[in-house]
This record gives structure tokens, sequence and C-alpha cells, in this order.
């Protein structure tokens, strides 16, 4: 579990996030949605501690992240596995290597141990025959899962992913939500998802909060996303054709039942 | 005010650089991939640089001492003090900060740029010591590339003197040997030593605080040029006010 309360933080005279509080559950998929700019990011590298918020709390579990002390947060750090946009593996590195990198980082494991579980992290997520190949030799949703498999190969207790759609097409956009969503239940772990695919929201929302302009203007799941007369989210979500008719069809199911 | 903020920044940045230690089965590693990547890939541009303008320098003497007067072996001389006191250690550095400045702050700042080194820092890896700590230390071999440039520098316009007709081999070799002081080799090294510090840090300082995207990692480039070359050029004059004066 993941409570924040009251983050604040600005970047000179502009207010990026305003008081945001909430609660991210363990075993579940959180997803933080919201317009470009509206301070998803911002938020994600905050409760990560990459940005120091102005104001406010982030707790994970018992321990606040600012009253830790530098043992403290570096043991929460090997607890934490994050999936960037761009995937952020290292260049210069193989798919094996950034693996297992994280463990050969900080454990004292020995060799075959380790590559047996990165062997095992790479095969969770179905790629096959890519050990050897560089990060430039793999498409998009190769990468991603790369990157899934290096977040989750020292078994963390939370599980960070901004837009890991990005740039995928809809069909691979949607195995790797569904592996996040297994992963999070196989391991019983909080994650957290950064996203604005509409696809995700519906799929795999469980705890849905959404930003506006930096403030928190909803809070829900998938199932109440639909029936909410919030004029931001409606407008946010339901913005193209699609997915009003979607919203229709759903609601029109609701009531027959 | 901004120049502070930078110099601020600046230390505390070398400060953190000997913070946390990464663990040292994975720092050998970056060490030597980074003596690999800075000096053993220089040796060849520098060899090049240092023989040619070794060989221009004693024509250059040879051309301009017509009086009759003038012994010859002063080609042997010049072209010596000129090696060891400037062209190698402070002209080599910053043509060294072209290459491996450049080098330097385009391959930290992709790295900001990918976000590879937030995905490091969120992993709890002190980033400042894994990324410039290697290079720090990598570069101080940076001696022994300036000790080849003094050599290849003196045996170059030994080649130009005598295939050029301007002195004999026994004229240059007593020129070579006139009013050697073993300071100036322990001065040149000083120096040396010195602008090596300044170009593991400073490049890394510009990659490490980029911002924008691809854009600004060029950007990051030629401004780490522009302020390592300053600063070799500050410290030069500075050692050489301290040491020689």
């Amino acid at each position: 579990m993941i409570k924040i309360e009251n983050i604040l933080k600005s970047f000179g005279d502009s207010i990026i996030l305003k008081k945001i509080s909430t609660i991210f559950e363990k075993g579940k998929t959180n997803l933080i949605i919201g317009q470009s700019g509206s301070g998803k990011t911002v938020l994600i590298k905050c409760i990560l501690g990459l940005i120091k918020i102005d104001q406010g709390k982030i707790q994970f579990e018992k321990s606040f992240l600012y009253s830790m002390g530098q043992k403290e947060r570096a043991k929460l750090r090997q607890d934490i596995g994050m999936v960037f946009q761009g995937s952020a593996l290292f260049d210069s590195m193989t798919v094996e290597e950034n693996v297992i990198f994280p463990m050969k980082m900080f454990t004292n494991k020995p060799k075959d141990e380790i590559v047996e579980r990165a062997n095992i992290a790479i095969r969770r997520v179905n790629l096959i025959n890519s050990n050897n190949k560089l990060p430039s030799e793999l498409s998009g949703g190769m990468k991603k899962r790369v990157a899934i498999a290096r977040a989750i190969v020292m078994n963390p207790k939370y599980l960070f992913c901004d837009e890991p759609n990005s740039g995928l097409d809809p069909k691979t956009s949607i195995i790797i939500d569904n592996l996040i969503q297994e992963i999070t239940k196989e391991y019983n772990i909080t994650t957290v998802i950064n996203s604005h695919d509409m696809n995700s929201v519906m799929e795999i929302g469980e705890k849905i909060i959404f930003l506006e302009n930096g403030s928190k203007k909803w809070e829900g799941t998938n199932k109440e996303i639909f029936k909410t007369e919030n004029q931001s989210v409606t407008k946010f979500v339901y913005s193209s054709e699609l997915y009003k008719k979607i919203r229709k069809v759903y609601l029109n199911e609701q009531d027959n039942n | 005010m901004k120049l502070f903020l930078h110099l601020g920044r600046y230390f505390l940045m070398i400060q953190k650089t000997f913070g946390k230690f990464t663990k040292w089965k994975m720092l050998k590693n970056l060490i030597f991939r980074e003596i690999d990547d800075l000096i053993i890939s220089s040796i060849g541009i520098v060899s090049f640089l240092s023989f040619f303008v070794g060989g221009v320098i004693a024509i250059q003497t040879a051309i301009n001492i017509d009086n009759p007067l003038l012994p010859t072996y002063l080609i042997g001389f010049t072209t010596r003090q000129s090696m060891i006191l400037e062209f190698s250690p402070t002209f080599i550095s910053v043509i060294m900060a072209g290459k491996v400045g450049s080098y330097i702050t385009s391959s930290i700042g992709t790295m900001r740029v990918t976000e590879q080194i937030d995905a490091l820092e969120v992993m709890g890896v002190n980033t400042y010591n894994y990324l410039i700590f290697p290079k720090i230390i990598a570069l101080t071999l940076f001696p022994f590339l300036i000790t080849i440039s003094m050599a290849l520098g003196i045996f170059g316009g030994y080649i130009a003197s005598i295939n050029g007709g301007f002195a004999s081999h026994s004229d240059f070799i007593e020129g070579l040997q006139l009013d050697f002081i073993p300071f100036h080799i322990f001065y040149a090294f000083i120096k040396t030593f010195i602008f090596a510090i300044l170009l593991a840090t400073i490049p890394s300082y510009h990659g490490y605080f980029m911002k924008g995207g691809a854009l600004g990692v060029g950007k990051a480039s030629t401004t780490s040029f522009i302020w390592t070359s300053v600063a070799i050029i500050i410290a030069n004059s500075l050692i050489t006010n301290l040491l020689l004066t």
C-alpha cells in the first residue's frame, strides 16, 4: 500500500500538483489518468523520490519516504520496480544483462543463480530467444517486456509504470496491460500505472484517479467510470464518439440487468 | 548569480561522486571500459597530432633562425620546450576537451534524455558515483597519453629537422639536452593531472544536468567543450604562475 497526503509541488511560479491525496492499494492495478501536462509523470516521480515535493506526506506501508534514513531508503528502492515510458534500457547491455543488472548490483548471489532468476523473469514476460540481443535490435513491445522483466526480477513490492502503452499498437498494448495485471496478482504487489490509454482504463483500472491541471478531480474503479457524471472525467474519457457509444451500450446493459 | 549556482552544483556533484560507492565488481568493469573509451581510443589522434605539430615547430624554428650567429641546436631546444611545457599538456588537453569531453557529455546526456539515469536512481544506485567516478579514474591515466605526445612531438621535430636538412643529428640532440630542467616535466604532469580532473568532471556535469531532448544533448556538448577549454586555459595560467614564476 502507498498512501499520499496533500502532495504539493511547484516549479517556479507554476503549481504542478495541488494537494493530491489518495491510497494505492496492494494487489491492485492503480491507474493515474489525465491529459498530457496534468501532472501524472511528476506525481509518479514525486512518489519515487526522483522529484522532491514541497509539501505533503508519502507513505510506503508504515514508513514515510521523507522521514527515512539513507539505509532505509536504499532498502525501499530495492522493493520498487519501474517501467519507464521509453523503457530506459541500458543501450550498451544485452537483454539478459539489463535484467541481471539490479541483482548484480544489489545481491551477492552466485552468477548461476542470478542468470537463472533473470531467465525466469524473461520467460515470464514471454520473451524468447532474445537474451543476447541489444535494445537497439528490439521492437517497442519487446523493449517494454524487457523493462517489465527488469522491474520484477528483484521481486518488488511496488511496481510503477509510466505510460507502458505509449508507442505500441493496440494488440501489443493489450498484451502489455494484461501482463502487468497478471504480474500484480501473481506477486501481490502495489502497481501504479500512469496512462492516458482508454483501453487500459477500461481493462485493468481496478482503481483510477483522474488528474486535471494538477488537481485530483475524481477517484473510482473502471466500473464506476462508466456511471460517473463528473464533467471533467466524462469530457476526457468520452471525448471520442466510439467511447461515448461504448458507455451508452454498457449503461444500457446495466439497466437491462 | 547563475555562475554561482553552477559552481555550487558542480562541487556538490563532485562530493556525491565520492559518496556511496558502487559495488567494486561492477565499478572495476566500468573503469576498464572507460580507460578503453577515453584513453586507449585517443592514442591514435594524440600521436598523429603530436608528431606533426612537433615537426612543424622544428621547421618554423629553423626558418626563423636565419641569423648565422644563432646555433642550429636551438631547433631541438625549442621543440623540446614547446612540446613539454605547452603543446602536450595544454593543447592536447584542449583537443581532448573536444574529443573526450563531447563523448562524456553526450553519453551521460543521452542517458538523461532516455531516462536511464532515472532508472538507475529508482534502483537506488548512486548515479554520480556510477557514471562519473570511473571516468575520473580512467582519466588519471591521461599523463600517460601526454608522455606519448611529448615523445612523439620531439621525434616529429627530429625527423623534420634531419629530413629537411635544418639540423644534424648531433645538433638536434645537443639542443634537446641543453639546459634541461627536470622540474619542467614535473610541472607538465601536475598540469596534466589537474586538466584530467577538469576533463572528466566538467563534461560530466553538463551531461548530467542537461535539459531537453536530442537537441539539448548537442547543445550541452558544445557548452561543455567551451567551459572545459576555458577552465583548462585559466587553470594553465594559474598553475604556471604558481610553479614557474
